[in-house]
């Protein structure tokens, strides 16, 4: 059985047409997915997106409704957990709180009977520099600690493909911050296929190679950090991963290279490269560090966008950075980020400003800021939260 | 009188710290302090607490050690020679009803303790039609009185037309224990995160090898606890086993029987030997608990 050999390299992971019902709501409709072999893949998404569920049907922790998932090309939909090439670190870690820590990480070895259990634990502990407390109990260790021994107790099998359920979550951000770097370190060193599940998007973007945002239990975007972050095509994407100011109007004239959004009286330009639709009603957005700040209107440029005089009604200064929030009438609230050049805050609170964007930093959206999927989205995940609530509230009456 | 305070705050349960620094008024000058009411009543309290709750035992222990004729009741003088021919009266039916007893104890022990775990991991971790309905009934023979039970019980195997005997003892004991053992194991299995035995079967462990690595082991404290619980019960139960059990004689039964004649003082000499064995088995499990927790501060 494959299961007695180390896998020689990462496999690539296939999910088809994947659909999980739980009794009262569907956690996951239709999902398709394809990682390849070595990548570090982020599954980034709010809490209740199906992101968890997807990860544990990976593991065989639970089955799918409908849909075949493949490893390395073959079908392990109907094998079970233990017969998978795949481990998981656990949100909460797992440790076996019964066994040493050198215990917990020879498990996984001995289960499948591969020779010399106990010096390749050792070494994974060496991996993840907790050798010297191999023969204390898990309880004994600090959170970053034990998250590194549920770490070790994974890779020490070297899974085809590691899955990672949110498991820096837990830990401080000064740590978090060490954990991911030596994620990466570690993956890169072992070249094995990670699949990492988390709802820090900041967390996403710095280790992964490619990240798929997920909604409602389908992917929403998927792509490298930075295409996401630079070009999201949906309003979802362009507000979870960073922030964005969004702007929705009529298309009014179409060109080659671009489109002119009139919205609220004044024309937005964006490259129609980047624009998802080119006419009818039509959602344009750009990021806030990429918005400039101006105390009188600036010159007419065809490369810049400008919004008309707003006022600025809060401003917070985060040393790297000031963040202003400018009203502008019909335009609502835009968010400024602006870099400390020079010294403190360019505009003071009240003071009028006018508002500019290079044309090229621009993007237009599938769909608009407010539809009506995301009143779904609530109604799915209140869903889960009062099929939870029931399944705890019977749990605790016995 | 200083010596008078601290054997009160010894008996009071207060730490030596508090009893300093009750002594020691704020302008940091000691005073000689005037015992309260509080201060006596709390000790007197205490003892005469720990006296009621200790005579029978006493004079059990003590009693076993008595020159007794036929009735065990006044003292006739210190003689060791109960202890030595314990088993050497009437034809040795006392400690034939204590090995009856300890045999009924084992034998439902385990078998309660088997069906009772198996019990309470399936109401706990799966879901099933009448899974709280049963979960319900387990707990009627706990609420149900002995005599009720009893009586019951001895009816159906009389109808049923078997014979009392060591089975039906052992029956209606397993019958009881379940309850409590459901009880104690359920919260248990409660308290267990399911992600360890998710952790076991991803880490390639078969349901087998999950069950006795991982689950088994952190659900020994509980099962222990049961399987200590039953046999108590059991070996305790004089109603239940009065009803169903013919002709055998169990300890807690011989006793009752022998108590309108006079219990002889070897049944005080079992009655003491269980209450030294179960007072070292508790001393010991303390000592190596502070033990091992020493061990582990250290290595901390």
């Amino acid at each position: 059985m494959a299961i007695r050999e180390f896998a020689e390299r990462g496999a690539d992971l296939e999910l088809v047409g994947i659909q999980k019902r739980f009794p009262g709501f569907t956690a996951i409709e239709n999902l398709d997915l394809k990682i390849p072999a070595g990548s570090f893949f982020a599954l980034l998404g709010p809490s209740g997106c199906g992101k968890t569920t997807t990860l544990r049907l990976v593991a065989g922790l639970e089955e799918p409704t409908q849909g075949r998932i493949l490893i390395g090309g073959s079908d392990v939909t109907s094998t079970r957990a233990h017969e998978r090439p795949v481990n998981t670190v656990f949100q909460s870690y797992a440790l076996f709180p019964h066994m040493t820590i050198i215990e917990n990480v020879a498990f996984g070895l001995k289960r499948r009977k591969i020779a010399d259990p106990m010096a390749k634990a050792h070494e994974a502990l060496k991996l993840v520099e907790l050798d010297h407390i191999a023969q204390r109990k898990p309880q004994q260790l600090s959170g970053g600690q034990q998250q590194r021994v549920a770490l070790a107790r994974a890779i020490v099998n070297r899974p085809a493909l590691l899955l990672l359920d949110e498991p820096l979550g837990a830990l401080d951000l000064k740590l978090r911050r060490q954990m991911q770097l030596e994620l990466k370190a570690i993956q890169e060193e072992v070249g094995l296929t990670f699949l990492h599940v988390t709802h820090d998007q900041e967390e996403a973007m710095t280790m992964a190679d490619t990240v798929a945002v997920m909604n409602k239990g389908a992917i929403e975007q998927m792509g490298a950090p930075e295409e996401l972050y630079e070009l999201p095509r949906t309003a979802f994407v362009a507000n979870f991963l960073g922030q964005s100011n969004l702007f929705t109007g009529q298309v009014v004239s179409t060109t080659a290279d671009a489109i002119t959004v009139e919205s609220a009286g004044a024309r937005i330009v964006v490259p129609a490269a980047r624009a998802q639709r080119h006419q009818g009603e039509v959602t344009v957005g750009v990021r806030p560090e990429k918005v400039s700040l101006h105390r009188e209107a600036p010159a007419a440029d065809a490369n810049r966008n400008v919004l008309a005089p707003g006022r600025v009604v809060d401003v917070s200064f985060s040393g790297v950075s000031t963040q202003y929030l400018v009203e502008i009438p019909g335009h609502g609230t835009v968010m400024v980020f602006a870099q400390n050049i020079g010294f403190g805050p360019v505009a003071g609170l009240g003071s009028e400003v006018w508002i500019s964007w290079a044309v090229e930093h621009g993007f237009g959206l599938e769909d608009g800021p407010d539809e009506t999927r995301f009143q779904d989205d609530a109604s799915t995940t209140s869903l889960a939260a009062l099929h939870r609530e029931a399944l705890v509230s019977e749990l605790e009456e016995h | 009188m200083s010596g008078e305070v601290q054997a009160a705050a010894v008996l009071g349960g207060l730490s030596e710290n508090e009893q300093l620094d009750a002594n020691k008024p704020a302008g940091g000058r000691v005073r000689p302090r005037r015992l309260g009411l509080g201060d006596w009543l709390l000790p007197v309290y205490t003892v005469i607490a720990f006296v009621f709750l200790l005579i029978p035992i006493a004079y059990t222990f003590v009693f076993s050690f008595n020159d007794s004729i036929k009735s065990n009741i006044s003292w006739r003088g210190f003689t060791f020679d109960k202890w030595i021919n314990v088993c050497n009266v009437e034809g040795g039916a006392v400690c034939e009803a204590f090995a009856n007893s300890i045999v009924i104890g084992l034998v439902a022990t385990v078998a309660a303790t088997v069906l009772g775990t198996m019990i309470a991991i399936a109401i706990v971790r799966y879901r099933f039609r009448a899974r709280s309905a049963i979960s319900l009934l387990l707990f009627l023979p706990m609420a149900t009185p002995e005599v009720v039970l009893g009586a019951g019980l001895a009816a159906q195997f009389l109808a049923a037309g078997v014979a009392k005997d060591m089975t039906t003892i052992i029956l209606a004991h397993t019958m009881f224990c379940i309850s409590f053992v459901v009880v104690t194991v359920k919260a248990r299995v409660a308290s267990l995160d399911p992600a360890l035995e998710e952790a076991g079967r991803d880490l390639y462990g078969s349901p087998a090898q999950v069950f006795w690595r991982v689950t088994f082991p952190l659900l020994m404290p509980g099962i222990a606890a049961a399987a200590l619980l039953s046999f108590a019960l059991s070996f305790d139960d004089f109603i239940i086993t009065n009803f169903n059990s013919g002709s055998v004689s169990t300890f807690p039964k011989y006793i009752y029987i022998s108590a309108a004649r006079g219990i002889p003082a070897e049944a005080n000499v079992i009655a003491s030997a269980v209450f030294i064995i179960a007072l070292v088995l508790v001393v010991g499990a303390q000592v190596s608990r502070a033990a091992r927790q020493k061990r582990l501060a250290r290595l901390g």
